[in-house]
């Protein structure tokens, strides 16, 4: 695994105190977590609870207004190249150039990321996401679906001991969701951290080997046991307000 | 350095693929540019001395070709969030803001060959003199190279289409300016040295502008 060599003792993950403020509106009200290394986390909440926004700023993307974040043993102020090489993420945008094929796609985040065996590494993801047969097809003829397998191989590329994945099934229908979920699946290895927001309490519950909900830009539960559907449905309505 | 390099012109081949599949910035940037320097041509009595008119003529074209193709360059990379991805590479920010100028610059290039021949005939000019080249080129590398924190910036208001020339124009005037009055002395047939002082402007805005924006390129794109 590239990055996973970089570092895999102590925290994948730890925040400390993360504020984040847009003007007067604050998306993150003082988080405190922290992932252990192979860890699958499932973070659950209502829109507006500041899920995106924690993973934004955990990718690098968004800065945060004060606090502390270190991902993969480095600080995402001082070393936040460090930190992209360590992490792949998938929002429920694919991220992908449309008038581009699924191959050149591959290949312009591979020579980003300074990938070597580059073709060998594009037919491996290709095959694991089960698109061979569209590989060299422009990404605007792919399905949501497709495009989104599409967008965890991109997220892959460079085979990242951590992955951030942001409501990847948004939009999918049932099958295209449940296939997916077995390619996230396929695509764990015991060192590689996940954290997954999702609105789909089941398929938290079932990926994750731990959850968080998040309300009002705060955690407002944590479990490191896995819960049966009925009682995460209960404790989701307790914390959110919002029956899911 | 031959990794930022490599990366550098990886979005720089990414941008051209995509241009040269949908030729979506290059057809509106020709279309546009071609169109102002036709229906101004008209205005034009023949064997009048037209120099300083032209050269107005010529930079009004290419200046809001290049407007329209700046916005769209940026436009292409947030519909997708393909700007987010662009963010998520283990690059410094400059590194993006390198491979999106030179891109920008790539595309007014070539639009300015195509346009160039057609505003030396239209506008009944005596050839094509070599300082216009270095003239195009100089005033072109300044615009993209300021053009491009701009876009970037534009891209992230709602009013992007109306925020780009706003943001852009004042703040490029120097080698718009610049290009006007030195085109208009070499179309009425001056020398070198005649444009010498104006060609120094153009370059201390390029070296300017090349040195600051990739250092402020992160703050313009970060949330």
């Amino acid at each position: 695994m590239n990055g996973a060599a970089a570092q895999t003792d102590g925290y994948a993950i730890e925040v400390k105190r993360l504020i984040k403020a847009y003007g007067e509106h604050y998306a993150l009200r003082g988080i405190d977590m922290s992932v252990k290394w192979g860890e699958f986390l499932a973070i659950f909440g209502p829109n507006g609870a500041g899920k995106t926004t924690l993973l934004k700023v955990l990718a690098t993307i968004v800065k945060p207004s004060s606090g502390g974040v270190s991902v993969a043993g480095f600080d995402l102020r001082e070393d936040a190249v460090k930190v992209r090489h360590r992490i792949g993420v998938v929002f429920h945008q694919p991220l992908l150039y449309d008038d581009l094929s699924a191959y050149e796609n591959l290949r312009f985040y591979g020579r980003m990321y300074e990938v070597p065996d580059l073709k060998d590494r594009i037919n491996q993801l290709v095959a694991q996401v089960g698109l061979e047969s569209r590989l060299h097809d422009p990404v605007r003829t792919l399905s949501r679906g497709m495009q989104q397998r599409l967008a965890i191989a991109r997220a892959l590329i460079h085979d990242p001991p951590i992955l951030l994945l942001d409501e990847p099934g948004t939009g999918l229908d049932q099958q295209a969701s449940a296939m997916l979920a077995d390619i996230i699946i396929s695509t764990l290895t015991k060192q590689r951290t996940v954290i997954m927001t999702t609105h789909s309490l089941e398929q938290g519950a079932a990926l994750g080997n731990r959850i968080m909900i998040m309300a009002d830009g705060k955690i407002a539960y944590e479990e490191s046991k896995q819960l049966d559907i009925s009682s995460l449905r209960e404790v989701y309505y307790q914390h959110t307000g919002v029956k899911n | 350095m031959r990794s930022a390099a490599g990366k550098t012109l990886a979005i720089v081949w990414k941008d051209i693929t995509s241009e040269m599949r949908t030729k979506e910035i290059a057809t509106s940037l020709v279309a546009f540019a071609l169109l102002v320097i036709v229906v101004v041509s008209f205005t034009l009595e023949p064997g009048q001395n037209t120099s300083s008119i032209a050269a107005g003529i010529l930079w009004v074209a290419f200046t809001f070709a290049g407007v329209l193709g700046l916005s769209r360059s940026f436009v292409i990379e947030k519909d997708k969030g393909c700007l987010q991805g662009l963010m998520l590479c283990p690059v410094d920010r400059s590194i993006l803001y390198l491979g999106k100028m030179l891109s920008i610059l790539a595309f007014m290039i070539v639009v300015e060959a195509i346009i160039l021949p057609v505003f030396i005939v239209l506008l009944d000019q005596s050839g094509f003199p070599p300082q216009l080249a270095v003239i195009a080129l100089l005033a072109t590398i300044g615009f993209a190279a300021v053009g491009t924190l701009f876009s970037a910036m534009a891209v992230n208001t709602r009013a992007r289409e109306v925020m780009m020339p706003l943001l852009f124009l004042p703040v490029a005037s120097p080698v718009i300016i610049a290009a006007i009055k030195s085109t208009g002395l070499v179309l009425s047939g001056e020398s070198w040295g005649a444009i010498a002082s104006w060609l120094g402007v153009m370059a201390a805005f390029d070296a300017i502008f090349l040195a600051v924006s990739p250092l402020v390129f992160e703050f313009v794109i970060e949330e």
